[in-house]
């Protein structure tokens, strides 16, 4: 199995040599880190191309990175019913630079790009309709970027003597608690409680 | 309803709001389409009403924690969505589950199937004008859950397949209560067959309503009976097979016409298939005996009683239930055929014991993004068939 992909891996990379980068083959899934600028020239020789056919559309979903210059990726999920085989695309983007839309290649991209946009603000230029998808008319912000708090900012409550449902900053009863599992020995990368001297330099 | 100003009689169209409190919506859905007498013009769905940030959620949970939330997707079939998410766990960790515990996985998994299928063929009847087939159906439902319940102790939000195998092995009573209602739950498909398949109104709201031809249908990322029902053999449980799948002896139903009646044989059909597959776990769960979980220690936290009487039992559990195992850094897609079609996880494992990014691929997501496309042309009583025959739950549209 894993040699079959990795051959279709080296025949979209010579097809496309500019535009693949590297061919990664684990978990016996094939995974192709593309440029951002020439996605879809690479996902429409995916679909058309006679010895790939990846024609069903499956997935784009974003992963943020924030400690990255480029924090996101665009994650591409094809499946090809002739091979039976899937293929997944990455592509590297940031907070400005716009992805070209997949919406040209597959109809299918048009909501899960929607999707991305509104769960991470990642852009694509020529979406036909980039507006929010899943989260409430008038929301601010992205949710599912790491630096988003899992609590969110506002909560929304009815209002008896306002006859409306209205919006407040959260407040939490019990501070949201997200405990820390990793072992000391493993070595986190902050400083536990009361080893602060330990790595202070000295005194004197 | 916004009226033009000036009455105008080739300029008149409306636009309506179809919920989001609409029985035919199958939940929460506001579709506002844009009419022209009562043919649809455009279709623009506002989803988002469910939407529960179980994605964000799942990265602040361990990889045990974050399993149930898989039953709050697709509440119809919760334990189809389990195991995707077992299945990518499984795949990055390297474990293997044993044959009774895959038996058992696939057992339920079908159960699930019968579950969402009844659903939707009865309540699609429903949407269409017929209230005896919900009626009927909800009876074969609810002993199903009765299943569910006896396996998990829950009758939907189950919380019973688990990374390296399930929860607990099934008492031998309950496997020969399940192999006896199979040859009874036939014969309720036949009925409900008797009162749709050559029903005159139930064909004239359905035959030749909602065509996708299959080159569209898999560029839309439709799946499942979405796209068997546009002539592809395509299921996962045969062409990428999961578990024991390869072992069971069932067939496809494919249809030709691509319509929503099609689509309606195939769940009927396809109600059948899972029955003789259930049959098959069944006498197999009958004869041979085994774990029902990995033995890796490290993954499957101990039994009770083992934990009495052994302090590394007691110490893993304690690690298992706090700590959580930690997964190793990778990323896969792990997918199953859930019954409204391909439901896919894509899981990026960081080393810790939490998911780093869990998207969840749901059918449902895909096939209602194509509303517009399937029901541009067609007359506004048909947008509640199609809607019924895309097999839309908001749990998983929404996450």
């Amino acid at each position: 199995m894993d040699e079959t992909l990795k051959e279709l891996g080296a025949h979209v990379q010579e097809a496309l040599p500019d535009a693949v980068g590297e061919v990664i083959v684990a978990y016996g899934e094939l995974t192709l880190v593309a440029s951002a600028a020439e996605v879809l020239k690479v996902l429409a020789f995916l679909r058309d191309d006679p010895s790939c056919r990846f024609v069903s559309f499956i997935d784009v979903c974003g992963v943020d990175w924030p400690k990255r210059e480029k924090r996101f990726d665009v994650v591409y999920h094809l499946l090809s019913p002739t091979l039976n085989a899937r293929i997944r695309v990455r592509v590297e983007t940031d907070e400005t630079t716009p992805v070209p839309s997949a919406t040209a290649v597959f109809p299918g991209a048009f909501w899960f790009e929607r999707e991305a946009y509104d769960m991470y603000g990642i852009l694509f230029s020529g979406h036909p309709e980039l507006r929010r998808l899943l989260t409430d008319y008038g929301f601010d912000g992205y949710p599912l970027r790491k630096d988003f708090p899992t609590t969110g900012f506002v909560e929304v409550r009815y209002d008896d003597e306002r006859k409306r449902v209205v919006y407040e900053p959260v407040k939490l009863a019990q501070e949201f608690r997200n405990f820390d599992f990793l072992s000391p020995w493993e070595g986190p990368e902050y400083v536990l409680p009361g080893d602060e001297k330990a790595t202070a330099p000295k005194a004197g | 309803m916004n009226a033009p100003g000036k009455i105008d009689p080739n300029v008149r169209n409306f636009q309506i709001n179809f919920g989001p409190q609409h029985p035919a919506a199958h939940g929460v859905l506001r579709l506002v389409l844009e009419l022209d007498g009562e043919i649809i013009e455009r279709v623009d769905p506002h989803i988002g009403l469910l939407h529960r940030g179980t994605e964000k959620l799942l990265e602040t949970k361990t990889y045990l924690q974050a399993m149930p939330y898989f039953d709050r997707l697709d509440y119809v079939a919760p334990m189809n969505q389990e195991h995707a998410f077992c299945m990518a766990v499984e795949r990055l960790l390297g474990i293997e589950v044993p044959k009774r515990g895959q038996l058992i996985r696939v057992l339920y998994s079908e159960i699930g199937r019968i579950l969402s299928h009844m659903l939707n063929v009865t309540t699609q009847a429903m949407d269409v004008g017929a209230l005896t087939p919900p009626l009927w159906g909800f009876e074969e439902r609810e002993k199903l859950m009765v299943f569910y319940e006896r396996a998990s102790g829950s009758r939907m939000h189950a919380a019973y397949f688990r990374p390296g195998g399930v929860h607990q092995d099934l008492p031998q009573k309950l496997v020969e209560d399940i192999r006896d209602f199979i040859p009874h739950f036939l014969k309720v498909c036949d009925d409900l067959e008797g009162l749709l398949t050559d029903n005159r109104i139930f064909k004239q709201r359905n035959v030749d309503i909602g065509i996708v031809s299959l080159e569209d249908a898999f560029a839309w990322g439709f799946s499942g009976v979405m796209v068997r029902g546009s002539g592809a053999a395509w299921d996962l449980r045969k062409s990428q097979p999961y578990e024991c799948y390869d072992e069971m002896e069932f067939d496809i139903p494919v249809g030709k016409n691509c319509d929503n009646y099609d689509r309606y044989c195939i769940r009927m059909e396809e109600m059948r298939q899972s029955a003789y597959i259930m049959r098959q776990c069944c006498e197999r769960l009958l004869k041979e005996a085994g774990p029902v979980s990995a033995v890796d220690n490290k993954v499957v936290p101990p039994k009770r009683g083992e934990m009495k009487r052994s302090m590394e039992a007691l110490i893993h559990h304690f690690k298992l239930y706090t700590e959580g195992f930690h997964v190793p850094a990778g990323e896969v897609y792990a997918a199953v055929e859930a019954p409204k079609g391909e439901f896919g996880v894509y899981l990026v494992a960081d080393g810790t014991n939490k998911p780093y990014r869990c998207k969840i691929r749901a059918p449902g997501f895909a096939h209602l993004q194509a509303m517009d496309f399937l029901c541009r042309g067609y007359m506004l009583a048909d947008v509640s068939a199609i809607l019924g025959s895309l097999d839309i739950v908001f749990g998983e549209v929404d996450r």
